[in-house]
This record gives C-alpha cells, structure tokens and sequence, in this order.
C-alpha cells in the first residue's frame, strides 16, 4: 500500500491510539459501574474508524453503529464532551440524552451512533441526496457491520443510493460475528464486497487492521463519489476483540481465533510500520501512546466532574420550534 | 386531491428546499392521481420516483432532513407503515431529543387512508394511534379541502416530523382553497365543525363529514349536537373539546380505526379527567369492530362508522 500523503501514517497511529484508550477507559468505568446503559466498544477495530474518517472532510457525514464511539472521536468529536456523554452527562455532546449508542455531533456531521442495525444505510443515503440536491461537495459514510447486510435496510439503501448515483461510502466492518453469532453461519455469500456488483455499484474488500490501506481506498472511494461516480461499497475486515457488548462472556469464539487476531493489531501493525520506515523514534511512539491516555484521563475528570441534567430536561428537545 | 397537490406546490414554490419523494410520485402522477402536475412543473430532482422500497425512502427522507433538505414523502397506503415503521419510530421522532437539541427534521410523511371500496385488509386501516403513540412525531388529519391545503403547507413548514394522513374517499370533495397568501394554520388547533349544545362529538377525518350527517338527522328532531373536528391528534387541542363537553355534558369520539386502544380511547380518558364533574354520561366511543378488515362489500359495510351508528351513540349517551 501506498505512503498516506496527506495525512502521516504517525497521525493516523495517535488518533488511534486515542480510540484505544478511550475504548479501554469505558470498558473498566462500565464494569466499574460507573458507567450506565450498554456499552459496544469498539477495541481492535480503530483501523477502520481512523482510515475512513481520515479521508473526509469536516462538511462530509457519518452515520454508525451501536459501536460508535471510535467513528465519532475519529471524525472530531470532542473526548470530554463524549466521555460526559457516555456518564449521562448536561455536558455530554447531547446533553447526556443519547449516551454511547446515540452519540452523535451533527454540527460535525456525525449523525450519530444508532441502537438498529442498519440504521445508517439509509440516513447517510439520504444525507447524501440533501448534498447533491443542494449542490454541496459533500459524501456520507455509513458504517455498519456485516451483520446489518442480512436487513432489508441494506439493500433498500445500496439501491437508492446506486440508481440516484449518490455521494455515499458504504463502509462495512466485517468483525465476522453479528452479536453473538458468526457470520458466516448466517449467510451462504462468500463477502459482502460481493454484494456491491449485483447492485451495479463498486465494491472493494481490504484489510481493516491496516490504517493506511483503509485512508488509501477511502480516499479513492470519497474521490469516486465527489466525482459523481458514487456509491461505493469498502469491506473492511476486522475483528471484534471484546464481546458484542461489554460484559458478553464470548464463549462462542474459540481462543486461537482471537489471540491470531491480536497479533494483527491494527496500532501494533501502524507501530510496527513507523519503526520499519524509522519515522519515529520508540521513545516517540511511546509518548504518543502516553498523550492519549492523557487526554482520556482528562476527559474522564471532565465527565466525572460534570452535573447530571436537571429534571427538567425530560421535556426539553422533544419537539422543534 | 387538488388540495393537497396545491399546498405541496405552494411550498414547493415558496422554498426551494422542499422535495416529494415516493412511488410513482413523478410522471406516473401517484396512484390517485394527488402529484399529477408536479413533475411537469419541478422536474426530477425535486419529485423524485422512488423503488417500491419504503424502509429505504423513508428512511433516506430522515437523513435528508437532518441534513437541510424539507422532504415530503408518500407512503402509498398506510398499511405499508408495516414495512417501514423504524424511521418512523426509532429515527426521526428520537434523533432531536437523543442529540439534546442538535437536529431538526422538518419531514412530512403523506399517507393515505379511507375504507368502503373493497380494498382487503391490508389497504384499509387506519392507523393514526399507531404514529400518535409516539413522541417526537406530529398527526395531521385533515377532514375539508380548505384544511387539506392549509395543514399540507403547515406541515411542510413544521420544523419536526409529520405524518400527514388523508382520507381517499375525501379526494372528490370540493371546495375553494383559501387564499393563498393567508398564514398557514397553525397545527394543533380543532375547529368547530358544527355548534351545537346538546351533545359534543369529536371526529377526524372523513368522520367528521359522517358526524355533521348524523347532526342533522337528530337536528331534525330538535337535537344540538357539536361537532369538532380535532384536525390533528398530535398536537391535541384537548383544551376545545373540553371546553365543549363543559357546554354540553355529554361526549362521542367517532373514528374510523378500530375501537380498542384507540384515538378514542385517549380523548375519552383526557376529557374523564379535565371534566369529570360537567359530564353527565360516559364518554361513548364510535369505530370498527376489532377484526381486520372484511373484503365482502356487506361485511366491510358494517365495520364502517356511518351516520347510523353515531346517531345510536349519540341517542345513547343522550338517554343516560
């Protein structure tokens, strides 16, 4: 894969580094209990939150899933205000009335973490016809996993998008289990970038565990869409290395199949990299790494120390106007 | 129909924002002929025909409208909720609240509605509690052609999700619309459609129409009834129908739907508890039997409120 030119491959690894340690933070405040709700972490996936996001533009949209906290931190959205949100707290980006399933930045185009899977195919397929119908340069992403391919919403959504020929990415991460289940029990198609073809769109499948493979077919799908040859259909492949939600026993995944997968970590593969081309120095690496658990710690006393909403908030935001 | 056509065509005019979206919306002119015209005049991108793929459409329509567009969608019958229903329920009534404020979804889903042509069970429910139910969506239903104009255009140009529900056996009715330059009505306000002292019936729809027939059958024999037409379930101008009920102590709540868990249900249970004391009957509630609707013109006969029925629940509540 090519060198990111716009964007170091250093960038990339501390922007991960950031989901990473904001990731781990929410698992042990959730098992702490100090955390309410559900919690879907996102650990072993930054890859693909990184390599996508890195290769959008601040007016472009992302729609995601109930494991999106790395999506939403990777297209800007601000830790104190996430990790707030995630308490349940006024401070949180949605005034703690979303929490980690729902957390969303729409003035940063995030539209948002959503608790249906499949959900975001159809909202990033329509607010990417808003773009082209208000002649704004602009692409959507839709994140889901390969689970969300067995729903009609989809399918529904691919077509949409490929007959009015919108400016949107549909990003699979295929972490190969759908909750509890693996995904290849639930489905005869061999992947899902096959799935793009029979609707006429493109379709590529690429390692997700790799930052720099991910910005690069971004990049070149973003391009695809804002010259007007959108959709485009990435397939990046991944592993989900904790549970479907924080506290799931995972006793459906056989242990070798993790612990090979832990050694294709997506940050030691960047690291691994940086050291190889001599970008930076171990001590370098390591400070990175030191920075964002750092800005975690930051963002977890801004959390703590935040108030809850006051009651009245119930009612507040329910109806616009 | 040229009411509704008219007041998506205003507001089409007037903001260039707005766009229709649906099956066979575009030169197809929509299956009851209601968009016929509009294609001509807006052109593709702004009646856009879609796949027979409502979860999809609708869908897509949400994320339009958090993203600056002012989408008008047609779902063909109202039925067809059944295979689109989580825009509807778990994406455009919660993205606001659940973004503490961040998002706003001016959307108007039109829809259609009406029995008493055969048409099977699954293209002729009425299904207005089903979207009244929850919070964040708004429930228009317009019973007169001035109202099916000036709602649509205060629909289009409400900040939040409505869901617009016509009455297809409405669509002959005539009469003017009001003038174009008038404001559009604000939602949420009932009006009266005939006074009366007597007795108070609350409709919507093309029961109201059914309401006014019964009210003149018993105005023959010296009975003032009152009708209101809420105009919208949500929001509800529950303050006007109680203020009727004040009047005339006694109260019906016609609807097409079927009776149990209904609208009725509801506006029964607000007026028991803002007026308890001025009612001097219980709350009578006129609907269809809980069945799905009988295809056999006779069966389905009787499963509609008709002028009969509300007179006998109007005699009713009368005698009590």
């Amino acid at each position: 894969m090519g060198a990111v030119t716009a964007i170091s491959l250093l960038d990339l690894f501390a922007r991960m580094c950031l989901i990473r340690s904001f990731e781990n933070r929410v698992g042990a405040l959730y098992r702490a209990s100090e955390i309410p709700g559900f919690i879907h972490t996102s650990l072993g996936q930054e890859a693909v939150a990184v390599g996508v996001c890195s290769a959008l533009r601040a007016a472009d949209t992302i729609a995601t899933t109930h494991r999106g906290h790395g999506h939403c931190l990777a297209k800007g959205a601000d830790v104190d205000a996430a990790m707030a949100e995630l308490f349940g707290k006024a401070s949180g980006l949605c005034k703690g009335k979303g929490g980690s399933m729902h957390i969303a930045d729409p003035r940063l185009g995030i539209l948002g973490a959503n608790a249906i899977v499949g959900a975001s195919l159809p909202l990033a397929t329509g607010a990417a016809l808003a773009d082209k119908l208000l002649a704004r340069d602009a692409v959507s992403v839709a994140f889901f996993g390969e689970g969300a391919v067995n729903q009609g919403a989809f399918h529904e959504a691919v077509n949409l998008a490929a007959i009015w020929m919108l400016p949107v990415v549909f990003v699979c991460e295929n972490n190969m289990y759908s909750e509890f289940t693996e995904s290849r029990l639930m489905s005869r198609r061999e992947s899902v970038s096959a799935v793009g073809p029979a609707y006429g769109i493109r379709s590529e499948q690429l390692d997700g565990n790799d930052v720099e493979a991910v910005h690069a077919a971004t990049t070149e799908a973003v391009a695809d869409c804002r010259a007007g040859n959108g959709p485009v259909l990435l397939e990046a492949l991944t592993y989900r290395w904790q549970g479907h939600y924080e506290g799931d026993p995972q006793t459906y995944k056989p242990n070798e199949e993790a612990a090979a997968w832990k050694q294709r970590d997506p940050l030691l593969i960047a690291k691994t990299r940086i050291e190889d081309q001599s970008l930076a120095t171990a001590h370098e690496v390591d400070a990175l790494v030191a920075e964002a658990e750092a800005r975690v710690d930051r963002a977890e006393s801004f959390a703590r120390a935040s108030e809850f909403p006051g009651a009245d908030e119930i009612y507040t935001d329910v109806y616009a106007g | 129909m040229d009411a509704v056509r008219e007041g998506i065509a205003a507001e089409m005019r007037a903001d260039p924002t707005v766009f229709l979206m649906g099956i066979d919306v575009g030169e197809g002119g929509g299956i009851f002929a209601v968009t016929r015209g509009l294609y001509e005049e807006f052109g593709p991108d702004r009646i856009r025909d879609t796949p027979i793929s409502e979860l999809g459409f609708v869908g897509a329509a949400v994320g339009a409208a958090a993203r600056g567009l002012r989408p008008v969608v047609e779902l063909m019958f109202m039925d067809f909720l059944g295979v689109c229903f989580d825009p509807l329920l778990n994406q455009a009534p919660k993205l606001r609240y659940m973004t503490g404020g961040l998002l706003e979804l001016p959307l108007v889903v039109r829809t259609q509605t009406g029995a008493g042509r055969s048409s099977g069970a699954q293209h002729s429910q009425s299904l207005e509690v089903m979207v009244s139910h929850v919070p964040g969506l708004k429930v228009v239903l317009p019973a007169t052609v001035e109202d099916a104009y000036a709602l649509m255009r205060a629909a289009i140009r409400d900040p939040n999700p409505v869901v617009y529900i016509e009455n297809r056996r409405l669509y002959g009715r005539r009469g003017l619309l009001p003038d174009m330059d008038t404001a559009p009505l604000p939602l949420g306000r009932a009006r009266v459609a005939r006074a009366g002292s007597d007795v108070t019936v609350t409709a919507w729809s093309r029961m109201v129409e059914v309401s006014i027939q019964a009210a003149d059958r018993l105005a023959a024999d010296g009975l003032a009834v009152e009708v209101i037409d809420v105009r919208s379930l949500v929001p509800l101008d529950i303050e006007t129908i109680v203020e009727s009920v004040a009047r005339t102590g006694r109260a019906v709540v016609v609807h097409e739907a079927v009776v149990p868990f209904g609208a009725g249900a509801e506006i029964a249970a607000r007026i028991t508890e803002l007026a308890f004391d001025r009612l001097r009957a219980p709350v009578a509630r006129v609907g269809a039997p809980p069945v799905p609707m009988p295809f056999s013109p006779p069966l389905e006969s009787i499963c509609i409120p008709d002028p009969d029925d509300v007179v006998a629940a109007v005699r009713n509540v009368l005698s009590q």
